[in-house]
C-alpha cells in the first residue's frame, strides 16, 4: 500500500493514520482504550457482519477534508469506511452516548437476564455492555418474549430468548460451511434462529457459531451446567489436528479439560493463526478432545486484567501483585469513570435509618426521600 | 377544475385494453423518446421538469437518474416499486388497475433513458389481481413491438418482468426491495453502496415509484419546461391524492399542487367535506408514517398562511407544526375519532413490518405498542406520555433503514400536538373506553400554539 492510501482519521481528538477502506471502528480498535465502540453484531473475520446492533453509532462531525459537512445521523461505526481527515466523536458525543444508553436498553428489553444460570456469564459481550452503557432497572413492565424451544442437535444448545439477533451465527454458517442449515425465521420482534424443519447442525465446522455468539444464547452443551468460566483456567493448547489449526484455548478446573474454545483476542473475536488465516477450530477439536492427553499444553492464556475471568488466576504477566504503574498512566492519561468512597455514596449502610420504619418492600428511592443524613 | 396528466383518460370506457389506448394517444411519448431523443436528452428532461419522487421522500428524480453508475459491460436495470403498503396509500393500485399501459409506457422510455434491458416490477403480494392485469398488458404491448428485441428498429432491447412480493411493507424500502427481488430475505441493505453503484445482484440499479414513472409519460409529451410550468415552486408536475377516512367523497384524485388543503378537503370535486357534517379533528396528510396535524396547523401554517397541497406548504413548519407530503396518502379524522386508539393502530402495524434487523426498531415499536395498548384501555400513567416520547426519540435516526423513522414519527406528533388528549385517557380511564376527548382547541378557530 502505497503511503497516498493512507487516511488521516481523528476519533475523539486521537488522530491515526489508517489504509484507505478501514472502517470507523477498526481505526478506533487500533487506537483502543475507550475509544473503540462495542460492537455486539460486528464480526470482522466475517464478511458482510456488522451494522444491525446498532451500540457502535458515532457522530461523525466532519465529513472529510474535501467534503468538511458533518453526517446529518448518527452512523454504525463497524460500517462506515474512513475519508481522509474525518472527524469523529465517539465518547465526547453526548448524542452518541445518548444514543447508546438507547440501544443497550433496547437489547436487554426482551434479555432474560438469567446471568446467574448462563453458562455465558463471564464472558458475556451484553454483560459487558449494560454494566458500561446500562440502567439500573429497566423501564419495561410487560412480558418479556419466549419462543418455542429448538433442538439443533446433540453439541450446540440454543436460547432463543436470550439471542440478539447479531446474524454472526448466520454469517459464520454461510462463510465456513458449506451448506446452511439455520437462519432467521419469521420477522420483526418474533424473529429467531431456527432451522426450518427441526434439524440438528451436524457440519464439521459449525461449532464455531457458539464462539461467535456475543451472548449465551448458543453454548455448549458438553460444557451446559458443569462450572463457571471464571473457577476455570484458561490454557494456550494446540494439537495436530487434519481438519484445523488446532490451536485452542482449553478451559481447565485441576486435571480437568472442562471445555474447548477458539483462541479469542481483545475484541472477543477469534484469533489469526501464525499464517493470517482465522483460527476457526472444528467440532473434534471443540467437542471430543476433552483429555488433557489429547494436547500439546503451551501455558496459561494471557486474560484481560479487566475481565472477570482473571479474578485470583495468575500471578504471571499481569498478576495479582499490586501493579506499579498508575490508573492515569494505564489509561492514556483520561481519568477513571467511577471513583467514590463507598462510605459517602452508600444510602444502605446509613445508620441513622431506620429499615423498620419504612413502609413496603424499599429501593433507593425510599432512602432518598427519607435521607436526613444528607439533606 | 385542475389541470390532469395522469388521469386523464382514466374515464375512457375500455382503457385497459391496448386498442383504445393507442387510439387516445398512448405510446407517443415512446415514439418520441426513441426516435427523436437519446438517453441523455431523456435524463435532461426529466431532470428539467423538476419531478420528484412520488414515493413519499420527494428525491428529485432526474438528480437520481444522473446518479446511476455506469461501468463498461455491467447491465443496468430500472426496478418499479409497486410494494405501495403505506396505510392510507392506494394510488399505485389505482393506476396499475385502470390504466397498466402508462406505467408500461412510462417504463419503456425510463428503461431506454437509463439503458436498462430488463425491468423488474415488484408488486406487494396484497395485490393479487393487478400482476395479471399488468402481464396482460405487457404481452399487448410485446405483440405489438413496443417490447422485446429491437424496439422500433432503435436496436433497443427491453423486457418488463413483473415479480410478486410475499406481502411485506419493509419491501417497500428500496434496498428491501431488491433483497427480496434476489429472493432473499428482505432485510434492508447498509447504505452505502448505495442502490445507484451496487443494486440489484450488484448492478447499478434505479428504484422508482409507480407514479414517477407513470409521469414520465406527460414529461416527455409535454416537454420538461412545459411540465415544471404546472404546479408551484419545486412542487412540479401532478400528484396522485389517495383520500380516505372521514370524508364524503373517498377516493384517488389528481391534483396540481395549488390548491389549498381547505378546498381539497371542502370542495366538491375533491373530498367534498367531512362525512355527517362533522368537524375535522386531525389529518394525516401523506400516508400513516407522516406527521398527524391537528386541523388548525393542518388548514392555517404556524404563521397563519393558508397551507397547500404541495411538497414545502405541507412541511412548512418542519416536524414542530409541520407535516409531509409524503406518498400523499391523506387521512382525514373526524371529531369522533380518537387520537390515542389511531396511534395504536398506526403503532402495531409498524411493530408487525418492523424486520427485526436492527435492535431499535425491533424492540422500540413493540414496546410503544404495549404503552400504547395500556393507555388506550385506561390503565396508562402521566410517565408513560414521557417513556413514550423518549422511546421514539431513541428510534429516530438511529436505524438503518427508514422504518424506524415511520414508527417514531406518528407517535411523536401524535404526543406533540394531542398531550392533553392523552392526559385526559388516563386521567379517566373510565369515561375515555365509552366516549371520547372530542375537540378542544384542535379544530377552528385557528390556534397557534406558543
Amino acid at each position: 500500500m502505497s503511503e497516498q492510501n493512507l487516511f488521516k482519521v481523528t476519533i475523539d481528538n486521537i488522530t491515526i493514520e489508517v489504509p484507505a477502506g478501514t472502517t470507523v471502528l477498526q481505526a478506533a480498535r487500533l487506537i483502543g482504550g475507550q475509544v473503540a465502540p462495542p460492537a455486539m453484531c460486528f464480526y470482522s473475520k466475517l464478511q458482510g457482519s456488522g451494522g444491525k446492533c446498532r451500540t457502535c453509532l458515532v457522530e461523525v462531525s466532519k465529513g472529510s477534508e474535501k467534503d468538511p459537512r458533518p453526517m446529518p445521523k448518527l452512523v454504525a461505526s463497524c460500517r462506515t469506511t474512513v475519508m481522509d481527515g474525518m472527524e469523529v466523536k465517539n465518547i465526547t458525543s453526548e448524542k452518541v452516548i445518548d444514543a447508546r444508553a438507547g440501544v443497550v436498553e433496547f437489547l436487554l428489553l426482551n434479555h432474560p437476564l438469567d446471568c446467574p444460570i448462563c453458562d455465558q456469564a463471564g464472558e458475556c459481550h451484553l454483560q459487558d455492555l449494560s454494566f458500561e452503557h446500562g440502567k439500573s432497572e429497566t423501564r419495561y413492565e410487560f412480558q418479556r418474549r419466549t419462543f418455542k424451544k429448538h433442538d439443533l442437535g446433540k453439541n450446540i444448545q440454543l436460547h432463543m430468548t436470550r439471542c440478539i439477533l447479531c446474524y454472526r451465527c448466520v454469517f459464520t454458517a454461510d462463510q465456513l460451511t458449506n451448506k446452511r442449515v439455520h437462519g432467521i425465521l419469521d420477522r420483526g420482534d418474533h424473529a429467531e434462529i431456527a432451522t426450518h424443519i427441526e434439524k440438528s447442525l451436524d457440519n464439521e465446522f459449525i461449532g464455531n457459531v457458539i464462539d461467535v455468539c456475543p451472548v449465551g444464547a448458543l453454548t455448549d452443551k458438553t460444557f451446559r451446567f458443569k462450572n463457571r468460566v471464571w473457577f476455570l483456567k484458561p490454557m494456550d493448547a494446540h494439537r495436530d489436528c487434519p481438519t484445523c489449526s488446532g490451536r485452542v484455548t482449553l478451559w481447565n478446573r485441576g486435571d480437568e479439560v472442562y471445555r474447548v474454545t477458539a483462541r479469542k483476542d481483545q475484541w472477543g473475536e477469534v484469533e489469526d493463526t501464525p499464517d493470517g488465516k482465522p483460527g476457526w477450530i472444528c467440532n473434534t477439536c471443540r467437542f471430543d478432545k476433552k483429555e488433557t492427553a489429547d494436547w500439546i499444553i503451551e501455558g496459561p492464556r494471557e486474560i484481560s486484567r479487566q475481565s472477570v475471568i482473571a479474578q485470583g488466576h495468575y500471578a504471571g504477566k499481569i498478576g495479582t501483585t499490586k501493579p506499579n504503574e498508575t490508573f492515569a498512566a494505564i489509561n492514556d492519561g483520561r481519568k477513571p469513570h467511577l471513583l467514590m468512597d463507598i462510605h459517602d455514596e452508600s444510602e444502605v449502610n446509613q445508620p441513622n435509618i431506620h429499615l423498620g420504619k419504612i413502609q413496603g418492600p424499599s429501593h433507593g428511592d425510599t432512602f432518598n426521600t427519607n435521607n436526613t443524613h444528607k439533606a | 377544475m385542475g389541470v390532469k396528466l395522469l388521469l386523464d383518460k382514466a374515464n375512457v370506457p375500455g382503457i385497459r385494453s391496448y386498442e383504445v389506448y393507442r387510439r387516445e394517444g398512448g405510446y407517443r411519448s415512446v415514439e418520441k423518446a426513441l426516435k427523436e431523443m437519446n438517453p441523455e436528452s431523456i435524463v435532461e428532461e426529466v431532470k428539467k421538469s423538476g419531478l420528484r419522487g412520488r414515493g413519499g421522500a420527494g428525491f428529485p428524480t432526474g438528480m437520481k437518474w444522473s446518479f446511476i453508475a455506469k461501468p463498461e459491460g455491467v447491465p443496468r436495470h430500472l426496478v418499479c416499486n409497486a410494494d405501495e403498503s403505506e396505510p392510507g396509500t392506494f394510488k399505485d393500485r389505482y393506476l396499475m388497475e385502470f390504466l397498466p399501459h402508462l406505467l408500461i409506457e412510462g417504463l419503456i422510455v425510463s428503461s431506454f433513458a437509463l439503458g436498462s434491458n430488463d425491468t423488474y416490477i415488484y408488486i406487494r403480494g396484497e395485490y393479487a389481481w393487478i400482476p395479471d392485469i399488468l402481464e396482460e398488458a405487457i404481452n399487448e404491448a410485446k405483440a405489438n413491438g413496443w417490447l422485446g428485441k429491437n424496439i422500433l428498429g432503435t436496436g433497443f432491447d427491453c423486457n418488463i418482468h413483473v415479480q410478486r412480493g410475499a406481502g411485506a411493507y419493509i419491501c417497500g424500502e428500496e434496498t428491501a426491495l431488491i433483497e427480496s427481488l434476489e429472493g432473499k430475505r428482505g432485510n434492508p441493505r447498509i447504505k452505502p453502496p448505495f442502490p445507484a453503484i451496487q443494486g440489484l445482484w450488484q448492478r447499478p440499479t434505479v428504484v422508482n415509484n409507480v407514479e414517477t414513472l407513470a409521469a414520465i409519460v406527460p414529461i416527455i409529451n409535454l416537454g420538461g419546461d412545459e411540465y415544471a410550468k404546472i404546479g408551484v415552486g419545486r412542487s412540479t408536475g401532478t400528484k396522485l391524492i389517495s383520500a380516505c377516512g372521514n370524508i364524503n367523497k373517498p377516493g384517488v384524485y389528481e391534483i396540481d399542487m395549488t390548491i389549498s388543503v381547505e378546498e381539497f378537503i371542502y370542495s366538491d370535486e375533491y373530498c367534498g367535506g367531512i362525512k355527517g357534517g362533522k368537524k375535522l379533528k386531525a389529518c394525516i396528510p401523506g400516508g400513516s408514517s407522516v406527521p398527524i396535524l391537528p386541523a388548525n396547523l393542518l388548514l392555517k401554517t404556524a404563521k397563519g398562511e393558508t397551507r397547500y397541497m404541495n411538497y414545502e406548504s405541507l412541511s412548512d413548519g418542519g416536524f414542530a407544526t409541520g407535516s409531509m407530503l409524503g406518498s400523499g396518502g391523506f387521512i382525514v379524522l373526524d371529531e369522533d375519532q380518537c387520537i390515542v386508539k389511531n396511534t395504536l393502530t398506526l403503532a402495531r402495524f409498524y411493530r408487525h413490518e418492523s424486520c427485526g434487523q436492527c435492535s431499535p426498531c425491533r424492540e422500540g415499536t413493540g414496546w410503544m405498542e404495549k404503552i400504547l395498548n395500556k393507555i388506550e384501555h385506561g390503565k396508562g400513567t402521566i410517565a408513560d406520555i414521557d417513556l413514550l416520547w423518549d422511546i421514539q426519540r431513541k428510534i429516530e435516526g438511529n436505524t438503518i433503514c427508514p422504518l424506524g423513522d415511520a414508527a417514531a414519527w406518528p407517535v411523536a406528533a401524535a404526543i406533540r400536538h394531542f398531550r392533553d388528549e392523552f392526559e385526559w385517557h388516563i386521567n379517566n380511564p373510565v369515561l375515555s373506553q365509552t366516549s371520547n376527548f372530542g375537540l378542544q382547541h384542535y379544530a377552528d378557530p385557528i390556534h397557534v400554539p406558543a
